[in-house]
């Protein structure tokens, strides 16, 4: 950085009080320094903990107490209601929904995302209106999305039955999302539908980092475009990829609004994730203990597969990148 | 933009585009009819969904009872009429979504340059330290923090039911990701830069005034479009904080969707006016947001 711009301009001729006079001035200008660092640091730093750590620290409180909500926690449970929690077969199944989004929305929208990616990535007509088209699902609220979905799905009257009735299949009785086994593969199927633009918006913008030096030389060689696409671009995607499923696995953990407008967590509990649980506890019943240890077991789940995506996964493109 | 992009099926005669593009684009250009008949088969199933709400919009709920997968006739312009009427519960909506999305946009701008500029730009003890602070904070999505926030919001802070009581929240959430994008590109501007201003005088905060704040702009319509788009499109946190006149727009699709479920060409109708705001912004800011979620991607 700049040479340390400790004071203004140096001592002057003035100096005619004593020769302490630099040391002192020195002191002004740290001073300075630091009330100046924290007039620009301290606004963002107030907001943070008024809405990020004051919430957090409640949480945390809340989760090992029975509260209702009002007036102070006093009935202190310990850690009965993380308990509770770990024992209650929605919660459990919950965590298991979360997990079958996160693994399974990487198994479809990896390879889609990059099947897609590689069909736009040659010069085509069109090729621009085709890379924002793909991206309009993504840019849509998710509540949006889900509340057209939610009409396309609707039994027999919705668009999706009369399509398949057409060509003489017929969707479930009480339609994909009021059947417990089919509900959360359709939402399943939805979520791709609303964020796969996202992956492939993210692996073109890797696959123009390509150096076309690579392609030039491997065609020289006279490889098809399969082997180039399988033997250059694909592996030096990998950095992408892997920071694509990463969001794709933080945003899965959290998953709500889809759910929420979709089915509500239902039928029978069938696609509660771990955030409509917690909601429905804070919200609708009013435990807030629960809600808390909720919070709680879902912010360690998170934490932990994050370090160990960072740990097994990330970690490779240090190595590699770092020389 | 990119959205016009011009026909390129002559590119291998083309001997412009020929010597800069290379072998690649001559061998490789795709011009094979599979391949349109597969972007075909993905622009159907992209735009599908959305185009037959806008389309139903368009029926009435006879015609969509009767023929579900027919296209409108005649077209009945009633159900949009309805929606936009002055007396419409949309415009309310629509003036909550943009006052707090534009505060919360403000919000993290303003405060994340801010803390972004000395966590750049200053040499001082713990200055790592204070940016692991803003890291950390990306490892906290708002869903864990979302029921006591609902408390503390209403209880404690007296801010539910208000623009104020969702935008800060909001903007405190986004504040993490602006600050870990912004500083990288804050460092990047040149030394020479300070040196001059200080040799002509100015003081660090001068050169954050004069000089980093109009160099930044295109780093801060990054951050700013992220922090709209997220704010428009929010579900969860309004859910629980805004009830009647101070509902957003997706919270009142969503009302809408339940409370008029019989009404099904009115909710498409409801649904397509509340997805037009985020398209046109989209297409407006297409280049930001995705250079954007790239540079998420790198940070």
């Amino acid at each position: 950085m700049l040479p340390p711009p400790a004071g203004g301009p140096p001592p002057g001729p003035r100096a005619g009080r004593g020769h302490r006079r630099p040391e002192r001035r020195g002191r002004a200008a740290a001073w300075r320094k630091r009330a100046e660092i924290a007039l620009f640091v301290t606004p963002a730093l107030a907001l943070l903990v008024a809405f990020v750590v004051v919430p957090i620290a409640t949480a945390v409180q809340m989760s090992l107490y029975k509260w209702k909500g009002f007036g102070p926690m006093v009935d202190f449970v310990g850690l009965r209601n993380y308990v509770s929690v770990l024992t209650n077969e929605v919660f459990t199944d919950a965590v298991v929904h979360n997990l079958i989004i996160v693994v399974g929305s990487i198994l479809l929208q990896l390879p889609l995302g990059l099947a897609i990616a590689l069909l736009l990535n040659r010069k085509m007509w069109g090729q621009g209106l085709l890379r924002t088209i793909i991206f309009v699902p993504y840019v849509l609220a998710e509540v949006i999305a889900g509340v057209v979905w939610f009409q396309l799905l609707q039994p027999q009257y919705g668009v999706i039955d009369t399509l398949l009735a057409a060509v003489g299949l017929h969707g479930p009785e009480q339609g994909f999302l009021g059947t417990p086994e089919y509900a959360l593969w359709t939402v399943l199927v939805v979520l791709t539908w609303k964020y796969l633009g996202l992956a492939v918006i993210l692996f073109l913008a890797g696959l123009q980092g390509v150096p076309d030096e690579l392609y030039e030389a491997a065609q020289l060689d006279g490889a098809s475009w399969w082997q180039v696409q399988r033997r250059i671009t694909i592996p030096l995607l990998g950095p992408t990829m892997r920071t694509w499923g990463f969001l794709s696995m933080i945003g899965s953990l959290q998953l709500f609004d889809m759910v929420w407008i979709l089915t509500g967590g239902g039928p029978a509990n069938a696609t509660t994730t771990m955030a409509t649980f917690l909601v429905n506890e804070g919200t609708k019943r009013q435990n807030f203990g629960i809600a808390g240890a909720a919070s709680v077991v879902l912010f360690v789940i998170a934490l932990v597969l994050a370090l160990a995506y960072q740990k097994f996964i990330l970690s490779r493109d240090s190595k590699e990148g770092g020389r | 933009m990119s959205a016009v992009t011009t026909p390129a099926r002559t590119s291998g005669r083309n001997p412009a585009r020929a010597s800069s593009g290379g072998a690649r684009k001559k061998s490789f250009s795709g011009g094979s009819p599979l391949v349109y008949a597969i972007a075909l088969v993905v622009v159907a199933v992209t735009l599908g969904p959305v185009l037959y709400g806008v389309l139903g919009g368009f029926r009435s709920n006879a015609q969509l009872a009767e023929d579900p997968a027919g296209l409108p006739s005649p077209w009945v312009w009633d159900n949009y009429a309805g929606v936009l009427a002055a007396d419409s519960p949309f415009w309310g909506y629509f003036l909550n979504s943009t006052i707090i999305a534009v505060v919360t946009t403000a919000v993290v701008v303003v405060f994340g340059i801010m803390a972004a500029y000395p966590l750049a730009r200053y040499r001082f003890k713990g200055r790592e330290a204070l940016f692991m602070v803003f890291v950390i904070g990306l490892l906290f999505p708002a869903t864990v923090a979302i029921i006591p926030l609902f408390i503390l919001i209403t209880q404690n802070y007296q801010m539910g039911n208000t623009w104020w009581g969702v935008a800060l929240p909001q903007a405190a959430f986004a504040l993490p990701m602006t600050v870990v994008i912004l500083r990288p590109f804050l460092q990047a501007l040149p030394t020479e830069l300070e040196e001059a201003a200080q040799l002509d005088g100015a003081s660090r905060i001068g050169f954050f005034w004069r000089i980093l704040l109009p160099l930044s702009g295109p780093g801060m319509v990054t951050v700013g479009v992220l922090a709209f788009v997220g704010s428009w499109n929010a579900y969860l946190l309004p859910l629980l904080l805004l009830q009647g006149d101070m509902r957003t727009l997706p919270l009142g699709v969503a009302d809408f969707s339940s409370e008029h479920s019989a009404d099904t060409a009115g909710v498409f109708a409801f649904t397509t006016l509340a997805m037009i705001p985020a398209l046109v912004f989209f297409l407006a800011m297409q280049k930001r947001i995705v250079n954007g979620l790239q540079g998420a991607v790198k940070g």
